[in-house]
């Protein structure tokens, strides 16, 4: 090749790109603040799956935006998780079924609209209405005429509305149930009981492009799938007022970009620490690294409705299994102490006044190698040998807790084989499978509370034909305890008697308890006074900027 | 030429309705997504199957596909389950995996051809070596890595751009990560380049234009490169499509709502309007390039003419 007017021509083609490749990001971004508005809280956000109403929303990221933009008639309280009033001035019952429920005066939607007790009354008729196929319909099916509203073939309803809801004047309506339930009242304060505004019935369109409530926030702009600008909302009457000028909620499809962002500084807040990060995030972020209970329990359910698994002799090696799980080593190795080892079937969050018993599991859950060979021998050994852990392969780190788990017992057990995890791939035929009573061994379960009550973390579970007693578990001492304790009238008594139930499942071990999850957040040198409820979601209203 | 473009817009006909069946067999085969829908709780039967009847899956999987083609002959393809059209979703994604496939494209076109003749020109020399050595080390390295470390240092480390893209997506935060989307491409880009350079180089065309003394940059870009593009330009019209599709790594990492995020999200909730809708599209985009490629050829060498 001879000498170069063109490979110079090249080279300096080559040289400019090179130039402009790496210059047009330094002076496109060259602000490097990423757009932080003044008072404003940019926070992590993951795409709620289901469209964004009250009754319709099961997850822990539509939750968030429901608790900013919606009060109900009760609100837990974030510190001790203490349902209080909040549009509700009182709730009074004399036989736990028949409730009256009178709303504080001159509440408003941010739209100007009066919060009424038809604002209630209605928003809770269209979330159990079949027709509406509401995610949260079953949270209305204590009051009466759920059955004509929302039959249980799926066929047409009979009725449009629940007899049990009355509309008395403005300020007042009742409710009458299908049974005693002694704690209903402190379950109001969960989502699906928002109050909800005319423009929602009338607009229904428009409203979900963007939702009105009645809370500290107001929506300004939502972008699906992007982006939520919220912002505080001056009419609100609420002791809790926003003491900042508003969040940003913005979507993240991969948590570790999320703490990327969150180092680079164009993000304030994650509220789920990703799993590869839980080593370096003490270094990362020292004392604005949040980890804390959340009303989160994982278990190993047993298929109650395979012979294999059931009668008396088998309780002894369900025993056995949960005696020869090191829990205290697997939450501190492939958690980082990110989960704590279960010692009962509740909670940390609800305290021992409210139910929460450390200890309750006694032995069964306490790492104890001899005695658990002992017991599962005495019980007739594994069903067949061998077990399988199931667990749905697609989300979460699922894999690694359920190999250290195995890896557990098979040590316990002196043998290479006698415990193996069984993936299935995607989360919905996890799902599917399990309706479909096809679960040959102990399955993965994680509860996550509806609302900080004992009542919620076993009922639901554990009753009898219960709507989340996937592990098809029967017993009907169990089942009188709760009705009893549903049926008391005084609040320290209802709790005992849940607590007598949960002796039950401490006998039976029906579910091994494994640990209790943490909510784990990190935010940046712009925001202080950052906390997480206890459902791990952080207390928006709270946190001051700069 | 004009026949056959058309011969070829209709062939795309059974390929396009063969493709859709087999993407909608493939999701539906996933299993019931409903359930899912209900998180870690048993969903309510009687409105599980009213979710169900809404969306068809009750229905035997002809039935569902004729009902989903025929949706898709009217311009709609169904809803996400958040409610949204998907071909809102589509509006929302193409234009930002389109301007990312720009990008990375333009960038595996300017910097691949141009090391690629400047390796190939010198052919053994110490620039051809490294040049090989180079691309051989980009091939090896997986997007997600390259990504990740890219984006770490020039996001957080230097802080030169941004980690993660605004959800608006504009061109200048979308150069790193279509770079790292590129990256790959671009080493194939000059491998072909410079084997095609090499062998056309001794071609009869090039010592005739040598010997008819014409300048030196004209034998290049006008003689030599003109034949030389031939693969390289069907290699990069397929990789369009692959690009497009292909994303979702790099949306993954620095947080792109495009084509690929969708993709992803489709797959991960079961939600077959969308999986189906999006790949139905990318399927046309992929077809359309493979067309436009074809015709290309004459215009790089005359001497391909179609009937």
């Amino acid at each position: 090749m001879r000498g170069a007017p063109y490979s110079l021509r090249a080279r300096r083609a080559l040289s400019a790109l090179c130039v402009s490749a790496v210059a047009l990001p330094l002076t496109a971004c060259g602000g490097g603040d990423g757009g932080a508005e003044d008072g404003v809280v940019r926070s992590s956000w993951g795409d709620p799956p289901n469209p964004l109403e009250p009754a319709n929303i099961n997850d822990v990221q539509g939750g968030k935006v429901l608790d900013m933009i919606f009060r109900g008639l009760k609100r837990y309280d974030p510190r001790t998780g203490e349902a209080k009033n909040a549009l509700a001035d009182r709730i009074e019952s004399s036989d736990q079924r028949n409730y009256t429920i009178t709303l504080k005066k001159d509440r408003r939607f941010a739209n100007g609209e009066k919060v009424t007790a038809a604002s209630f009354v209605n928003a809770w008729n269209y979330g159990a209405r079949i027709d509406h196929e509401q995610r949260n319909a079953y949270f209305f099916e204590y009051i009466e005429g759920y059955d004509k509203v929302h039959p249980a073939s799926g066929g047409a309803p009979t009725a449009k509305t629940l007899s049990g809801l009355r509309v008395k004047n403005e300020r007042t309506f009742t409710v009458r149930l299908t049974q005693k339930f002694s704690t209903w009242p402190k379950t109001l304060g969960y989502n699906a009981y928002a109050p909800l505004p005319r423009a929602f019935f009338e607009d229904h369109a428009a409203w979900l492009r963007k939702p009105v409530g009645n809370g500290p926030y107001q929506v300004r702009s939502y972008i699906k799938g992007s982006v939520m600008k919220l912002r505080a909302w001056d009419g609100y009457r609420g002791p809790d007022k926003a003491r900042n000028k508003g969040v940003d909620l913005r979507v993240y499809t991969d948590n570790n970009t999320a703490y990327t962002d969150l180092q680079a500084g164009n993000l304030d807040l994650v509220d789920d620490v990703p799993a590869q990060q839980l080593k370096f995030v003490r270094s990362d972020l020292g004392d604005r690294y949040i980890n804390q209970p959340a009303g989160i329990i994982q278990t190993l359910t047993f298929p109650m409705y395979d012979r294999a698994w059931s009668g008396p002799a088998k309780a002894k090696v369900r025993r056995g299994i949960s005696m020869a799980i090191n829990r205290a080593q697997i939450t501190e190795r492939i958690f980082h102490g990110t989960r704590t080892p279960a010692t009962d079937w509740t909670s940390p969050v609800l305290r021992r006044q409210g139910g929460y018993q450390p200890g309750l599991c006694g032995d069964a859950c306490r790492y104890d190698p001899a005695r658990a060979r002992k017991l599962i021998k005495a019980g007739g050994g594994l069903p067949g040998g061998r077990m399988t852990i199931t667990y749905n392969a697609d989300s979460g780190s699922h894999k690694d807790w359920v190999d250290a788990v195995c890896n557990s017992v098979n040590t316990v057990l002196r043998s290479d084989r006698a415990c193996v995890g069984k993936p299935i791939g995607t989360f919905a035929d996890y799902r599917n499978k399990m309706a479909g009573k096809e679960m040959t061994g102990p399955f993965r379960a994680g509860w996550q509370m509806d609302y900080p009550l004992i009542q919620n973390f076993l009922q639901p579970l554990y009753y009898t034909g219960a709507s989340s007693n996937d592990g098809h578990f029967s017993d009907t001492g169990f089942d009188r305890m709760v009705n009893q304790a549903n049926a008391a009238s005084a609040d320290g008594r209802a709790i005992a008697g849940f607590r007598d139930a949960e002796k039950v499942l401490a006998e039976q071990m029906p579910a091994i308890p494994l640990w209790y999850q943490n909510g784990s957040a990190g935010y940046s040198r712009r925001l202080s006074e950052v906390a997480l409820n206890q459902f791990s979601v952080p207390v928006y209203a709270q946190i001051r900027v700069g | 030429m004009g026949r056959y473009a058309l011969r070829r817009l209709l062939q795309m006909i059974p390929v396009f309705i063969g493709s859709t069946f087999l993407i909608f067999f493939m999701v539906y085969a996933l299993g019931d997504p409903v359930a899912a829908l209900f998180g870690d709780k048993a969903p309510d039967p009687a409105t599980a199957a009213r979710i169900r009847q809404d969306l068809y899956l009750d229905e035997p999987l002809w039935r569902q596909y004729a009902h989903y083609m025929g949706q898709v002959f009217s311009g709609q393809f169904g809803t996400a389950f958040n409610g949204q059209p998907v071909t809102e979703l589509m509006a929302s994604a193409f234009p930002v995996t389109l301007r990312l496939t720009v990008v990375a494209v333009v960038f595996e076109m300017a910097l691949g051809i141009t090391l690629g003749v400047l390796s190939g020109l010198r052919r053994g020399r110490g620039l051809d070596t490294s040049v090989l050595l180079l691309t051989l080390v980009v091939v090896a390295v997986p997007t997600f890595v390259s990504g990740t470390v890219l984006q770490y240092l020039f996001g957080v480390t230097w802080g030169w751009a941004r980690p993660s893209v605004s959800p608006e997506a504009p061109l200048a935060e979308l150069l790193l990560p279509g770079v790292v989307l590129g990256l790959v491409s671009l080493a194939y880009t000059t491998r072909l380049t410079r084997t095609s350079i090499v062998e056309n180089a001794r071609a009869d065309y090039v010592r005739t234009a040598v010997a008819k003394g014409l300048p030196r940059h004209r034998i290049v870009t006008r003689h030599l490169l003109r034949n030389s593009l031939i693969p390289v330009v069907t290699f990069i019209g397929t990789d369009i499509g692959a690009l497009m599709g292909g994303a979702i790594v790099t949306e993954r990492i620095f947080n792109i709502h495009g084509v690929g995020y969708q993709l992803y999200q489709g797959i991960l909730r079961q939600n077959s309007p969308t999986v189906v809708g999006f790949v139905t599209v990318l399927v046309i985009v992929f077809l359309l390039a493979n067309l436009l490629v074809d015709l290309l050829y004459a215009v790089l060498d005359p001497r391909i003419r179609y009937a």
